[in-house]
């Protein structure tokens, strides 16, 4: 019963992929693609191609949206504009505007609306927090030992809060909140691939944080059915099992550079103040203490399964930036193809 | 030359010409290896690959079942053998394949105890079971303890993760007596310090997991704590700071411990699948269960301190 679709954050890889396989469903008549940007050109930025996905360009912190809304019939609504990271041309509370504010005067649309009957929000993990008094393991129900007070989480948590209160007054329309974890692929560009661009990465010392990652490919499907069937509820998203990021550096072939954490915090806001990269208080927490997520709801409610796993999802990344292992593996071959017979 | 050396004859006619003629600098290791180091070597070469190219799986906890077996337990296990010269009785209460709950006393100042019930488990049980403690929160604030914890399969007790281990048929271990008994005088050895509010036993209910009652003998003789530096423990935030016969006034020799006998012990199983998962909730019941676990403990302390005689054989 899907027909018209709003898809926001389209001008960002993973929402422009998710509106593109929804445009090539022949069973949806519209899909409309929001962004306050327009969607990078196909030759240049490695665009994704959008087929027949409407674009209209729109501040989601003006109730503009309203407008589009009421303007093309829409039945669901895919929430996918929450930024991880503050934009380059502004800072941390430009972000927040955008994703909380951006958010509410959605949901404000949405409420307005007679047409909406379904809406998912693209959440992330973050809101769980990362602290040594958490289990090892979060499912939707938990509560967060500490909660987040920086950042991105922070937006995250306030944005599930005004979801919550969206869906306790618009109990006739599904809302699906998906909590992912960190996105990985050849076309993802987050703070943390990122991070593992870097030739050495620095790690806090003494911490082996768990890390979880979910394949662009799987984190599409699984929008894409959301989209199209209702699945009320809140979801954690993420590949099965984890890697240490100890194990990660390895498999990346890298060399990793262990700080005392005050030092490694002070170099986090240094290269932050210089532009390098961006390090949150909020990732300084994950890259001590890690977390992991469980999915078993989400493979009840779909009856469907990320097909890569975090380590395969890793793996994926690495392949498509050239990265194998480095030398440490292949020396050991020749070493041990001399030695034994 | 050995007969050996000759059966082997004409693989080594085979092989040696064409490496030769591969690499100039094959002759100076080759050296006569038997085929039984030749394997071993080549499994350690591939150990040491896996390890340095992250090609290994951990669980969701974090347990690295590689590096706690062929490493970490490894560094222990002379300890363990040698220097405490562990013995286990009744290890074949431990099921084999199905979760259960190991609940033993807690002692020795340093809990040195858990390790050693670690390698028990580990070692002389036939199904060579992983442990997976349950341990305070304190430990996973703290660098490189917290996440060799980790590693070597133990998470902090809190009620989702003791579920969830259980349910996926984990060995789950705790110390009931947490701090108090780890941290107990030296007089009051061998008498079990109150237990927690029986969370553990809530748990093993819910998911109807036997309940395995362990008494381990030894640990209390290791750092005889005969005195606390109250003050500089509350400075330093930690529970307790040791005054032992030899700790501090030797300094790091202090830390050495004593070399007691020990005796690892293991009771009949309490089965908790009688109950419904939701008798888990009923405060009275648990207290009970948690009661009678402890008075089971105490009495095979008991017992085992009598079996083994002197901490410090042959001597006193």
């Amino acid at each position: 019963m899907t027909h018209t679709v709003l898809v926001t954050g389209v001008s960002r890889h993973i929402g422009a992929r998710v509106a593109s396989v929804l445009a090539a469903d022949p069973d949806i008549d519209r899909v409309i693609g929001v962004d306050t940007v327009p969607p990078p050109s196909l030759s240049r930025d490695g665009g994704v191609p959008l087929g027949r996905v409407e674009f209209v360009r729109v501040d989601l912190r003006s109730p503009d949206i309203a407008q589009v809304i009421a303007a093309a019939d829409i039945d669901t609504v895919v929430h996918m504009s929450l930024v991880s990271a503050p934009p380059r041309s502004g800072g941390r509370a430009l972000m927040k505007e955008h994703n909380v504010i951006g958010t509410m005067q959605l949901l404000g649309a949405c409420q307005r609306s007679a047409t909406v009957r379904r809406v998912v929000v693209r959440s992330t993990s973050a809101v769980y927090g990362s602290s040594p008094r958490d289990p090892a393991v979060f499912v939707e129900d938990a509560e967060p030992g500490e909660p987040p007070s920086h950042g991105y989480a922070k937006d995250a948590t306030e944005v599930e809060g005004y979801v919550r209160g969206f869906a306790r007054r618009r109990r006739d329309v599904s809302v699906s909140t998906l909590r992912f974890v960190n996105f990985m692929g050849p076309g993802v560009d987050s703070p943390l691939t990122r991070y593992f661009s870097q030739p050495v990465l620095p790690t806090v010392l003494g911490f082996d944080p768990r890390l979880q990652f979910i394949h662009e490919d799987d984190a599409v499907e699984v929008l894409r059915r959301m989209a199209m069937e209702d699945h009320p509820g809140t979801f954690n998203v993420a590949g099965d099992g984890v890697l240490l990021l100890s194990q990660c550096i390895r498999r990346a072939g890298l060399a990793s550079l262990p700080i005392p954490s005050p030092a490694f915090r002070f170099l986090g806001d240094f290269a932050r103040s210089v532009g390098a990269v961006d390090f949150s208080p909020e990732q300084l927490r994950l890259m001590c203490h890690g977390r992991a997520v469980d999915t078993g709801r989400l493979a009840a409610a779909l009856g469907w399964k990320p097909k890569f796993s975090t380590g395969a999802a890793f793996e994926d990344f690495l392949r498509s930036r050239g990265m194998n292992g480095g030398l440490s593996g292949a020396m050991l071959d020749m070493l041990s193809h001399m030695v034994t017979r | 030359m050995s007969e050996t050396a000759g059966e082997r004859e004409p693989r080594d006619a085979q092989v040696i010409p064409i490496s030769r003629a591969g690499s100039a600098y094959e002759p100076s290791f080759d050296f006569d290896l038997d085929p039984e180091d030749d394997r071993r070597l080549a499994e350690f070469f591939a150990f040491l690959r896996r390890r340095l190219t992250g090609e290994y799986e951990v669980d969701e906890f974090g347990f690295d079942a590689e590096l706690t077996d062929k490493v970490l337990l490894e560094l222990i296990r002379p300890l363990y053998r040698y220097w405490f010269r562990v013995e286990t009785v009744g290890i074949k209460n431990v099921p084999g394949d199905t979760g259960a709950l190991v609940v033993a006393n807690h002692s020795g100042t340093i809990p040195v105890d858990a390790l050693m019930l670690q390698v028990a488990l580990h070692d002389d049980h036939p199904d060579r079971r992983a442990l997976r403690l349950l341990g305070a929160d304190l430990v996973y604030q703290l660098p490189l303890l917290g996440h060799l914890s980790r590693k070597t399969g133990h998470t902090l007790a809190c009620r989702a993760d003791a579920d969830r281990l259980m349910r996926k048929g984990e060995l789950v271990g705790v110390f009931p007596e947490g701090f108090k008994g780890v941290g107990k005088p030296f007089s009051e050895r061998y008498k079990l310090q109150r237990f927690g509010r029986g969370g553990f036993v809530a748990s093993a209910i819910r998911a109807g997991a036997p309940i395995v009652p362990c008494a381990i003998v030894g640990a209390e003789e290791i750092y005889p704590k005969i005195g606390d530096l109250r003050f500089l423990a509350r400075t330093l935030g930690l529970p307790y700071l040791p005054v032992t016969p030899l700790f501090p006034w030797f300094g790091a020799l202090g830390l050495i411990p004593l070399p007691s006998k020990w005796l690892i012990g293991f009771g009949e199983p309490i089965r908790t699948d009688e109950y419904d998962p939701s008798d888990a909730d009923d405060p009275m019941l648990v207290f009970n269960l948690t009661d009678q676990v402890r008075e089971v403990i105490q009495q095979l302390l008991n017992e085992l301190r009598l079996q083994r005689g002197h901490a410090f054989p042959p001597f006193f």
